[in-house]
């Protein structure tokens, strides 16, 4: 494994460090701000950024200066921010440390954004759950107020941006950007249809950008040190800089690590995450949070990068993997997944509503070996009704889990069945029938 | 007393975070949880005269989210991950001690009113599995010692010194690691 450079952790990594605003400064922080606020055409940062190739961290992966880019150029009224701070895909535990250990690293990027869009409102929408990292951040946002770095007039050049942490309050769904601009409205959580995108009808109907805190931590290190030295950085051309991998399940050293992208699952698992915990073999990996599709040992040469991942078969989404040793119930952990999905389910769609809710019921009776083999056809029938037909990814998202699984350990779930199907000839016989 | 009159300057400032008042319905649904422990219908009546909306129109957007507290919950609510990345790491096990110890089930608070407990979906805590929120703090890697010392702890001191600081996992290596 070569060694490389940290970006996002770089700070954190140094002991002591606790993130406040002068050992943030101390570091060289808030130098991006000073070079290019007032200083370097907003059209130029956006131009910066789209040339970084830096994607969005969140899970879809869409370029980050494209969507800044079709933000309307002429449009007059208020343009918002909202940094996507709702991390809740199940694996993924990154943004809580960029936040609770360097808050002023993604203030400068919100900053940074803002300008670039021309936004004097950002709102960062956090899950509710993270009381710790809401208060580190009004306390961070405070700081950098009272050193002009945020509020009116910031270092004198007469722009404006204004940051306010918003908690959510406990619902999956609001990661989803619309649903997140519905729960900042004061709504239920529901996905919006697309189009219009929220780039031009997004909050309260105005021009808005959704960025994970991932994606916009990276912006004053982009701008800093250039887009070309960022797209030198992990897979180019199409996935560039590094990713902060969050290892669960059965490894030695689960934790965040980051990485240029493009390292293989082989070097995440067994090298950076110290390998498996019982020195059992790995069984099945979910390459990218819940939403991803399982992959297998087959699977331990594909690259963590976008289209890597997405030749396998699956997504590296939120970069969220979680690693299973032999021995580990496939079915009984999809559904577990699945149990997940039809909890979050919003409520909007019939497909995903009542679909989730017969995926449980399926797949509990087939782990309670109370199932039959036509369940299997079922299961697969549910899933593709519900797969496409759904206003958000939510639905894609819920099936992988059984549709994965089904593909690679249909054995599993065949042995299930037919273990019912056994038990319940027994008690079938008629009674006195002699053994 | 009204939400209205004892915090007149926290609404105020909630006020003035958005431009569409409807925003604030969250951020002041929390203040009356934080005052009553729930949110009761009077509080979402209130509410609602306060961001000019109707009573349904908060009592939609209150039964949609697990946090917001419909009716009272124990002085200490526990919530344990049951996700599949926890239940990995035994979370399962946990439940099962909250059963042993404090005679309670998902849903059922223990009879002093003191312990709620909450199987909830994955609280972003994965690589520190198993782990529970306690009101508003974070319990990671949980055993059956730390599990029973926070126990201990929370009944007679309403707090923990085992609850998580500023998240970093792996922890740098030559970090203080914090007494256990």
């Amino acid at each position: 494994m070569p060694k490389h450079e940290f970006i996002l952790f770089k700070n954190m990594m140094q002991p002591g460090y606790a993130g406040s605003l002068q050992e943030y400064e101390r570091a060289g922080g808030y130098q991006a701000l000073h070079k290019f606020i007032g200083k370097v055409p907003p059209a130029e940062v956006t131009m910066a950024v789209m040339k970084s190739g830096l994607r969005g961290r969140g899970g879809a992966g869409f370029p980050t200066g494209v969507k800044w880019g079709f933000l309307p150029k002429d449009y007059q009224g208020p343009r918002y921010l909202c940094c996507n701070a709702d991390e809740s895909e199940p694996g993924t535990f990154k943004d809580r440390q960029l936040m609770e250990r360097d808050p002023h690293q993604l203030l400068e990027g919100i900053v940074l954004t803002c300008y670039a869009i021309g936004a004097e409102s950002a709102y960062i929408y956090i899950r509710g759950e993270l009381i710790l990292a809401a208060k580190i951040l009004e306390q961070a946002i405070e700081d950098a107020r009272a050193a002009g770095y945020i509020g009116a007039n910031i270092l004198g050049t007469g722009i404006t941006a204004n940051v306010w942490v918003h908690r959510g309050a406990g619902a999956y769904i609001c990661g989803e950007e619309t649903a997140l601009l519905e729960s900042l409205e004061g709504k239920r959580g529901l996905p919006r249809f697309k189009p219009p995108f929220p780039a031009t009808h997004g909050l309260y109907n105005k021009p808005t950008v959704v960025n994970n805190v991932e994606t916009l931590a990276n912006i004053p290190h982009i701008l800093g040190r250039g887009p070309e030295w960022f797209a030198s950085i992990g897979s180019p051309p199409k996935s560039t800089g590094t990713r902060v991998f969050c290892v669960s399940g059965h490894v030695k050293r689960p934790g965040n690590y980051e990485m240029p992208m493009g390292i293989s699952f082989r070097e995440l698992i067994y090298e950076v995450a110290g390998g498996m915990r019982s020195d059992k073999p790995l069984k099945a990996f979910i390459p990218g949070g819940a939403s991803a599709p399982f992959l297998t040992p087959d699977h331990l040469d594909v690259k963590l990068d976008f289209e890597s991942v997405a030749a396998a078969g699956s997504m590296l989404g939120s970069g969220g993997v979680t690693v299973m040793e032999e021995g580990t119930p496939m079915v009984w952990a999809a559904l577990r997944l699945m149990e997940f999905f039809y909890h979050e389910s919003c409520g909007k769609c019939s497909p995903c509503r009542e679909g989730s809710s017969w995926l449980v019921q399926t797949m509990r009776r087939i782990v309670a070996k109370r199932g039959q083999m036509e369940d299997l056809e079922t299961l697969v029938d549910l899933c593709k009704n519900i797969e496409g037909r759904t206003v958000c990814a939510f639905g894609d998202a819920a099936v992988a889990p059984i549709m994965s699984t089904l593909k690679y350990w249909r054995s599993e779930y065949v042995t299930l069945i037919q273990e019912a199907e056994a038990a319940n000839l027994i008690k079938l016989e008629p009674a006195g029938a002699k053994r | 007393m009204k939400l209205s009159e004892k915090y007149r300057d926290e609404i105020a400032d909630i006020l003035g975070r958005y431009p569409v008042r409807r925003s604030a319905l969250i951020p002041l649904l929390y203040l009356a949880q934080r005052e009553e422990g729930f949110v009761s219908e009077a509080a979402m009546k209130e509410i609602a005269g306060l961001l000019r909306l109707t009573p349904p129109q908060v009592y939609e957007t209150a039964t949609f989210y697990t946090m917001i507290n419909l009716k009272r919950v124990g002085k200490f609510h526990l919530q344990v991950c049951k996700s599949l990345m926890c239940a990995l790491a035994g979370s399962d096990t946990v439940i099962g001690w909250v059963k042993t110890k404090l005679g309670i089930g998902p849903g059922e608070t223990t009879s002093d009113g003191l312990f709620t407990l909450s199987a909830v979906e994955c609280l972003a805590a994965c690589g520190t599995a198993p782990m529970m929120q306690v009101n508003e703090d974070y319990y990671e890697r949980l055993t059956e010692d730390t599990f029973d010392r926070i126990l201990v702890d929370l009944k007679r001191d309403g707090t923990c010194s085992l609850k998580s600081g500023p998240f970093m996992w792996p922890e740098p290596a030559n970090a203080v690691r914090r007494e256990t």
